[in-house]
């Protein structure tokens, strides 16, 4: 076991794979020299050479679009696309290809492939830097999305998603990459995806969140631990395919339930979160389930990120606010 | 000088067209067509875009500006090709390093000053001002300045648009599509690649094959130029002949301007990491501003004390907008939700409700 930060634990996991498995290969924009704009790739290129660790020019499509042809003659390829704000570039290459690509040959290739990249808010990014568009990628079917929050999931789900034999979007949360320090196991650690974690007991409510919200949602269970509020937080980890068991099982012995997102609200995944409780364990809730999200406005310059996204206090606020309504 | 010939390697020994030399002669043979007064005024915004980059860089590290990009080295290039247009009818489209330009279209410094201060007011064009926003996704403005220029082209007006993008935005699909279209509409546009040498920690050599940028105008059909970047008059000259060309109706052109990123990509950046002092030094001896001011020097024009005090009025003017911009009243949560539709939805409405009382209580 050790105490890393998130970034470290994905470096660390991307230099262990690829001594493992020669075919493991990873490309992107400012990955090699630099080491990555945020360094998960430092020294990875002096370590295996230009071949494995490959400089892309400045195009995202391409970079998405060639891992899939890669990924089709047998290399495993990680790319980095270096901010999700950007992957719209690489929309067409990412939902109507890589997505599907399994589907459309009846199984003659599959795209085992991870696109990494960092998103969400609060870090006073440039425009179009800190955007959440997960839900976006929920909407494409046969591309799995993984959202770790810890240091320890992102390596064990950043190992599993490079043995995938299915194509990866693994969000790195861009707030956490420094901040977010815990304990990684030694040797072959593994996550599975699909399988969500229960964060914190409670016994009163579960809040369920996924990435950096997963840490805001501890924030405020704390807040309401004081309170005598005993709220429960449950890390969704991957919202492809998500874990309807423990999210049903979790909810329907809490009885009540509120979703947090950095994503604005409509069509945002909370919703899909909402929709799945009520096909699963409807008669179990105490209370409609609630959701706090960002507004349904574009994602503002810095000086009004803070009131945009969600924080401890509005959370904390809609959780008392669940617990004092009867179903 | 930069470029790294591959393919055709013919066209990579053709040196960059230029007129002024770093020691601040005349090419031989060359000669300007701008006047003094112009030349004076380029120099002062070419001042301009140098002294907002010291002031943008202090206020960054003081945590009262965001991430910032810096122009040093590039004013030549930028100014060059601002001052061959009329703001009246032409139009500029830029990337995010062109602040000179567009103040010289009409934006007033402070708005450009919010923005990085994360204020929305820093995203408000007056509306008499010809210019996009900012662009921070790479080549995303350029089908948008095609887009403008076959407006312009549909009204019959005579205008032209200039829309800026660096080497590294070429790679993207954008360039080609823009430019592709723009060639099949004969837009009235100028594409102006400011190729600087280094798209974060790329270098040119590994973002294109090509062996410039300038050549790619003949897969779409139209010319394209490579000038010094590091030379006022060159790129004037390149980027006059272009806007010209356009206006009379004969299509788009690709000038490239062959100039280097003397700061880090932004302030979130470390060059020490991928780039050599030595070739920083070697293009610093090549400095835009200093040829010019060497110059009107030579002519009589602008002594060293004339430039000095040019300086000191530029200062001046960007503590006045910096003023302007950290006086303005924070924005508040209303300013989420202005302007996301003409009208606000019910359910948005509702959310501005919501956000107001959350705001006071």
């Amino acid at each position: 076991m050790a105490t890393m930060t998130m970034i470290e634990a994905i470096h660390q996991t991307l230099r262990e794979e690829m001594t493992r498995d020669e075919r493991v290969m990873l490309l992107g924009q400012d990955i090699g020299q630099l080491g990555g704009v945020f360094r998960a790739t430092d020294g990875l290129q002096a370590e295996f050479g230009k071949d494995r660790v490959v400089d892309t020019p400045l195009a995202e499509a391409a970079i998405a679009g060639s891992a899939l042809g890669l990924a089709a003659a047998g290399e495993i390829p990680v790319a980095e696309l270096q901010f999700l704000g950007f992957t719209h570039q690489a929309f067409h290459q990412i939902g109507a290809q890589i997505a599907r690509f399994r589907f459309r040959s009846k199984g003659r290739f599959n795209a085992q492939l991870v696109l990494r990249t960092p998103f969400g808010g609060n870090v006073r990014t440039p425009e179009l830097h800190s955007d959440a568009f997960e839900a976006l990628f929920t909407q494409t079917p046969g591309l799995k999305v993984a959202l770790p929050a810890t240091a320890h999931d992102a390596a064990g789900m950043l190992r599993t998603s490079i043995r995938d034999p299915d194509p990866v979007l693994f969000l790195e949360p861009l707030r956490g990459y420094r901040l977010v320090r815990d304990d990684v196991p030694e040797g072959d650690h593994t996550v599975p995806l699909g399988k969500a974690r229960v964060a914190r007991e409670g016994d009163d409510v579960t809040i369920v969140a996924w990435s950096a919200a997963v840490q805001v949602a501890e924030r405020a269970a704390e807040k309401l631990a004081a309170d005598g509020i005993s709220a429960g937080v449950l890390d969704l980890r991957t919202l492809s395919p998500l874990d309807v068991e423990t999210l049903a099982s979790t909810v329907a012995a809490t009885g009540r339930c509120v979703v947090v997102h950095e994503a604005p609200m409509t069509g945002g995944f909370a919703a899909e979160v909402i929709a799945t409780l009520n096909d699963e364990c409807f008669y179990d809730l105490e209370a409609p389930v609630a959701r706090v999200t960002s507004p349904d406005t574009p994602y503002p310059l810095g000086a009004l990120e803070e009131q945009y996204i969600p924080d401890v206090e509005r959370l904390a606020r809609t959780v008392r606010s669940v617990m004092e309504l009867e179903a | 000088m930069g470029v790294e010939p591959q393919f055709p390697p013919e066209l990579g020994e053709t040196e960059p067209a230029s007129m002024l030399n770093p020691d601040g002669t005349l090419v031989a043979g060359q000669k300007t067509d701008m006047p003094p007064d112009q030349i004076v005024a380029a120099l002062r915004l070419m001042l301009l875009g140098r002294i907002f980059d010291r002031r943008a860089f202090s206020l960054q590290r003081q945590g009262r500006f965001g991430t910032y990009s810096p122009v040093e080295g590039q004013e030549a290039s930028v100014v060059g090709a601002a001052v061959s247009l009329d703001p009246e009818r032409d139009w500029v489209a830029p990337q995010y390093r062109e602040m000179a330009a567009l103040v010289r279209h009409g934006l007033p410094l402070e708005n450009f000053a919010m923005y990085f201060m994360g204020h929305p007011n820093g995203g408000r064009i007056p509306e008499d001002v010809n210019v996009l926003p900012v662009q921070i996704a790479l080549a995303a403005q350029l089908p948008q300045a095609a887009g403008v220029a076959w407006a312009l082209q549909r009204q019959g007006s005579d205008g032209v648009v200039v829309a800026f993008c660096g080497d590294g935005a070429t790679s993207e699909g954008d360039f080609h599509e823009a430019c592709n279209l723009a060639g099949v509409l004969r837009a009235p546009i100028v594409f102006v690649v400011q190729n600087n040498g280094w798209a974060i920690s790329t270098p040119r050599r590994i973002q294109s094959a090509s062996a410039s940028f300038a050549v790619r105008g003949v897969g779409y059909g139209f010319p394209g130029v490579l000038v010094d970047g590091n030379d006022l008059f060159a790129v004037e000259s390149a980027v006059s002949s272009a806007v010209a060309r356009a206006r009379a109706g004969d299509g788009p052109t690709i000038v490239e301007t062959l100039t280097y990123r003397m700061g880090a990509h932004n302030t979130a950046d470390d060059p020490t990491r991928y780039r050599s002092e030595e070739e920083r030094a070697a293009w610093g001896e090549r400095d835009p501003i200093t040829r010019v001011k060497r110059y009107l020097a030579a002519e009589g024009v602008l002594d060293d004390a004339g430039a000095d005090a040019l300086a000191d009025e530029v200062e001046g003017e960007i503590e006045t907008a910096l003023q302007h911009a950290l006086d303005m009243a924070p924005p508040t949560a209303s300013d989420l939700f202005d302007h996301t539709f003409a009208t606000d939805s019910p359910r948005l409405a509702a959310q501005r409700q919501a956000w107001a009382a959350a705001a006071e209580s």
